[in-house]
C-alpha cells in the first residue's frame, strides 16, 4: 500500500469506530446528528470538496458529486445512519480499487522483471559496473555466471548455458558458444561469457519488449470501447431515472415526497459503473501480462480478444512449421558407388557455393574440403553446379540439370530436394536435403483444430507442390496452397478473407522477415520471433518468443480464459446492478444494499479480472 | 508530434476515460490515448503548437480529475 491508501485505511477505521459510537452512544435529538456528521466528514471530506470542485468546473455527471448528493440527502432526511454508511464504503471501494489497480501494476512489473540493471565492462583493465544504458555498439561486456545478460551481442569468448524462459517461456537452457548470438534478458548459467555488444540498451531485446507489453494496453479491445461507451451513458440515464423517480411517482399517486425522493438517492449510489470500466482493461492487462509470461508477446488487448475468434488460421511453412535448416536426410548411391563416395563428390562440386544446399552438404560431411581437387566449377541457377573433379566432369543438381547433360535419373518421390550426382556422365546417386519439421507441428495443428476451435486451417508455400502437399498432409493441414511468391500468398490470404464469416478471425503465421505484407493483411499477425528476428516482432501483432507452433493454441486458450472473465464481470454487474435498481425503486432495498452491493461487486470484478494474471493451466514445455 | 506522458495519481479508470476524451476535443488535437494501467498519456498534436497544446491538456486534466498529475518533462 502506498503511504496515501494507507492514510485512507486509516481515516475509514477511525471513521467506523466513530460511527459505531455514534450508534450507541445515547444523546437526545438536539445533540444526535454530530457524531454521525463528524464520522461522515473523516471518512468523506474529500469526496465532498472533490465535488465542490467538480461542480465549480462543470462536470455535473461526476461520481464524487453524485456520491455526496446521496450521502448528504441521506443525512437530511433524517438517516444519519445510512448516510454515513454508505460514505464509508463508498470509499472502501475505491480504497480496494486504488489498491488493487497497484497490485497488479506490480504484479506485472514483477513478471516482466527482465530489465537488466547493470553491465560488466572492462574499464582501464578493471572490470566495472555501468549502467547498461552507457554500452556502445561494439563494446564487450562480461556476464558472469548466475547474472542476467544486459544487452544483445555475440558471444566472443566462453561457452555456458543460458536461462532464456523470462522471454520465451522455455525452461530448457540453450547452449551458447563463442560465435553464438545472446539476447538481453536472458540469464547466463554456468559458465563467464565475454561478449561483443551488437545493439544499445535502448534497440535491444529486451527494452523493446518492455515497451511493446506496457504500451499493449493502450490497444483497446472491442468490449472495453464497449464499456467505455456504455458508462458514458449509464451514469446520466441513472440521474434523470434518479430525478423522475423523486418526482414523477408522489405527483401521480399522491404521495409524499421524502420516500420517492429516498429510493432516488438510491439510485444515485449505483450510478457509478466504475467495477465495469475497471474490472475490463483489467482483466486484458493480466491475460497480456500472463501470455507474455509464456513467451507470447501480444502487441494488443485488441488481439487479444480477436484471437478466440479465429476461423480461419494460414501458415507458411518454412521457418514456421518446419524448422528452416537444410540438412542431408538420406543418401541414395547407385550400384557400386559407396555413401560416403556420393557424399563426398558431392560436397566438393558443390564446395565454391554458397547456397544452402552447399551448406548443408558441407556440414553432413564434416571433414576438410581440399579445393585444389576442383577446377572449371560452373553454377547454373535453377540447376546445379558442374565441375572437375581430380579430372572427371561431375555434374551435382536437380532433374533439370541431368536431363541436359542426357543422364537419366529415377524419379524421386520426396518431400525434400533431390542433389542427383553425375560422375563421367553416369549417374552416381543422389541425396535427399530435407528441412526438417518441427517437433511440435504436428501437434500444434491438432490443438488449433480441436482446442483452438479453428475451422480451417490453411498452408501457403512457396515450395514445391509434391513437397507441401506431403506435408500438409503429413500434418493434418486442411488446405494446401504451393509454389506461391510472395505476391501469390497476399492474394490467397484476400480470398481466404472472403470466406470467412463476419465476425470470425483470419491469422497468419509466419517467420516475419519475407511475410511482412501477409502479416500486416490477416485480422492477426503472428510471427515467429526466433531470437532476436526484429524484422518478426516489428511486422506482427503477435510474436511468439520460442518459435513453437504449438504456443499458438496456447494463446487462443488464454485468450478465452481472459474473455470469459471479462463477460463474467459484465454479466455480473449489471444484472446486480439491476437488481438493485429495481428492488430501490420498489423501496424494497435500501442505501445500504445499494452501496454494499456496489462495492462488493467492483471487489468480486476487480478480483476476478487478476485471475487472468493466472496461466499455470498453460504448461511450460 | 506524438508524444507520450507519465501520468500520477491516476487510480480510476472512468476518469482516464473523461480524460481522454476531455483531451481529444481540445482543438488542435489530432488523437489522444490514456492508458491507465500502464500509466501513459499518448498526444498527437500539431509540431509547432505542441507545447502551447500540452498546457491546455494540463487545465483540462485538472478540471477533469484534479488529484491526477501529468509529468511534463
Amino acid at each position: 500500500m502506498t503511504k496515501k491508501q494507507k492514510k485512507m485505511l486509516l481515516r475509514i477505521i477511525i471513521s467506523a469506530v466513530v460511527l459505531v459510537i455514534a450508534v450507541l452512544l445515547p444523546l437526545n435529538a438536539y445533540l444526535k446528528p454530530f457524531p454521525f456528521v463528524a464520522a461522515y466528514l473523516i471518512c468523506g471530506w474529500d469526496v465532498l470538496y472533490g465535488a465542490a470542485r467538480k461542480i465549480w468546473n462543470r462536470q455535473w455527471f461526476d461520481e464524487e458529486f453524485l456520491m455526496a448528493l446521496a450521502t448528504v440527502g441521506a443525512f437530511a432526511s433524517g438517516e444519519y445512519q445510512e448516510g454515513v454508511a454508505v460514505m464509508l464504503f463508498y470509499q472502501v471501494g475505491e480504497l480496494f480499487q486504488s489498491y488493487a489497480v497497484g497490485r497488479s501494476r506490480r504484479s506485472i512489473a514483477g513478471l516482466m522483471d527482465i530489465r537488466p540493471d547493470y553491465a560488466n565492462i572492462m574499464v582501464d583493465g578493471t572490470l566495472t559496473q555501468v549502467d547498461p544504458d552507457e554500452v556502445k555498439i561494439g563494446d564487450t561486456i562480461v556476464v558472469r555466471a548466475g547474472e542476467k545478460i544486459p544487452l544483445d551481442g555475440v558471444v566472443t569468448e566462453g561457452t555456458s548455458t543460458v536461462d532464456t524462459s523470462a522471454l520465451t517461456g522455455e525452461s530448457v537452457p540453450r547452449e551458447v558458444e563463442s560465435g553464438g548470438d545472446v539476447i538481453s534478458g536472458c540469464i547466463n548459467l554456468t559458465g563467464v561469457l565475454s561478449i561483443r555488444v551488437s545493439k544499445e540498451f535502448g534497440e535491444s531485446t529486451v527494452a523493446k519488449i518492455l515497451d511493446l507489453v506496457e504500451n499493449a494496453s493502450s490497444k483497446k479491445a472491442k468490449s472495453e470501447n464497449f464499456i467505455t461507451k456504455f458508462a458514458h451513458w449509464y451514469t446520466p440515464s441513472v440521474v434523470i431515472a434518479a430525478v423522475l423517480l423523486a418526482f414523477l411517482p408522489p405527483l401521480i399517486l399522491r404521495q409524499p415526497l421524502g420516500e420517492w425522493i429516498h429510493r432516488a438517492l438510491i439510485f444515485l449510489v449505483i450510478s457509478c459503473p466504475c467495477a465495469l470500466v475497471i474490472s475490463v482493461p483489467l482483466s486484458f492487462f493480466g491475460g497480456i501480462g500472463g501470455a507474455s509470461k509464456c513467451g507470447i508477446l501480444v502487441k494488443g488487448s485488441n488481439y487479444l480478444e480477436a484471437l478466440a475468434k479465429t476461423e480461419i488460421i494460414a501458415m507458411d511453412k518454412t521457418g514456421t512449421l518446419t524448422q528452416g535448416s537444410f540438412e542431408v536426410t538420406e543418401l541414395h548411391p547407385a550400384e557400386g558407388v559407396s555413401e560416403q563416395e556420393l557424399l563426398r563428390v558431392c560436397t566438393l562440386a558443390e564446395s565454391y557455393s554458397n547456397h544452402p544446399i552447399s551448406l548443408s552438404l558441407k556440414k553432413a560431411y564434416g571433414k576438410e574440403i581440399d579445393p585444389k581437387q576442383v577446377s572449371q566449377v560452373e553454377e547454373i541457377s535453377g540447376h546445379g553446379v558442374k565441375a572437375v573433379i581430380n579430372g572427371v566432369q561431375v555434374a551435382a543438381g536437380n532433374r533439370r540439370l541431368m536431363e541436359s547433360i542426357g543422364v537419366k535419373v529415377p524419379l524421386v518421390k520426396s518431400t525434400g530436394t533431390v542433389v542427383y550426382l553425375a560422375v563421367g556422365g553416369k549417374y552416381s546417386g543422389y541425396i535427399l536435403i530435407s528441412d526438417q519439421l518441427k517437433p511440435d507441428a504436428r501437434e500444434a495443428i491438432r490443438r488449433l483444430k480441436t482446442e483452438g476451435r479453428v475451422k480451417k486451417t490453411v498452408m501457403l508455400t512457396g515450395d514445391l507442390k509434391p513437397v507441401g502437399e506431403a506435408i500438409g498432409k503429413e500434418l493434418g493441414i486442411d488446405e494446401v496452397f504451393t509454389e506461391l511468391l510472395p505476391v501469390g500468398k497476399v492474394e490467397k490470404v484476400e480470398s481466404l478473407l472472403k470466406q470467412k464469416s463476419s465476425k470470425g478471425v483470419l491469422a497468419f503465421v509466419g517467420d516475419g522477415v519475407n511475410d511482412a505484407p501477409v502479416l500486416t493483411r490477416a485480422d492477426i499477425g503472428i510471427a515467429m520471433g526466433g531470437l532476436g528476428s526484429d524484422a518478426a516482432i516489428e511486422a506482427a501483432d503477435i510474436v511468439i518468443m520460442d518459435d513453437k507452433p504449438s504456443r499458438i493454441a496456447d494463446a487462443m486458450a488464454i485468450s478465452r480464459k481472459t474473455i470469459r472473465i471479462v463477460y463474467q464481470n459484465i454479466v455480473f454487474a449489471l444484472a446486480v446492478k439491476a437488481l438493485v435498481l429495481i428492488l430501490g425503486a420498489f423501496g424494497i432495498a435500501t442505501m445500504w444494499e445499494a452501496v454494499f452491493a456496489d462495492v462488493g461487486v467492483a471487489v468480486i470484478a476487480i478480483l476476478n479480472a487478476m485471475r487472468a494474471l493466472n496461466v499455470k493451466f498453460i504448461e511450460k514445455k | 508530434m506524438k508524444k507520450t506522458f507519465k501520468v500520477n495519481d491516476l487510480d480510476c479508470a472512468h476518469c482516464a476515460a473523461k480524460l481522454e476524451e476531455a483531451i481529444k476535443k481540445i482543438p488542435g488535437v489530432n488523437d489522444a490515448a490514456m492508458n491507465f494501467l500502464a500509466q501513459k498519456l499518448m498526444v498527437e498534436a500539431e509540431d509547432s503548437q505542441f507545447d502551447a497544446i500540452m498546457k491546455e491538456v494540463v487545465k483540462v486534466c485538472k478540471k477533469v480529475e484534479p488529484d491526477c498529475e501529468i509529468v511534463l518533462k
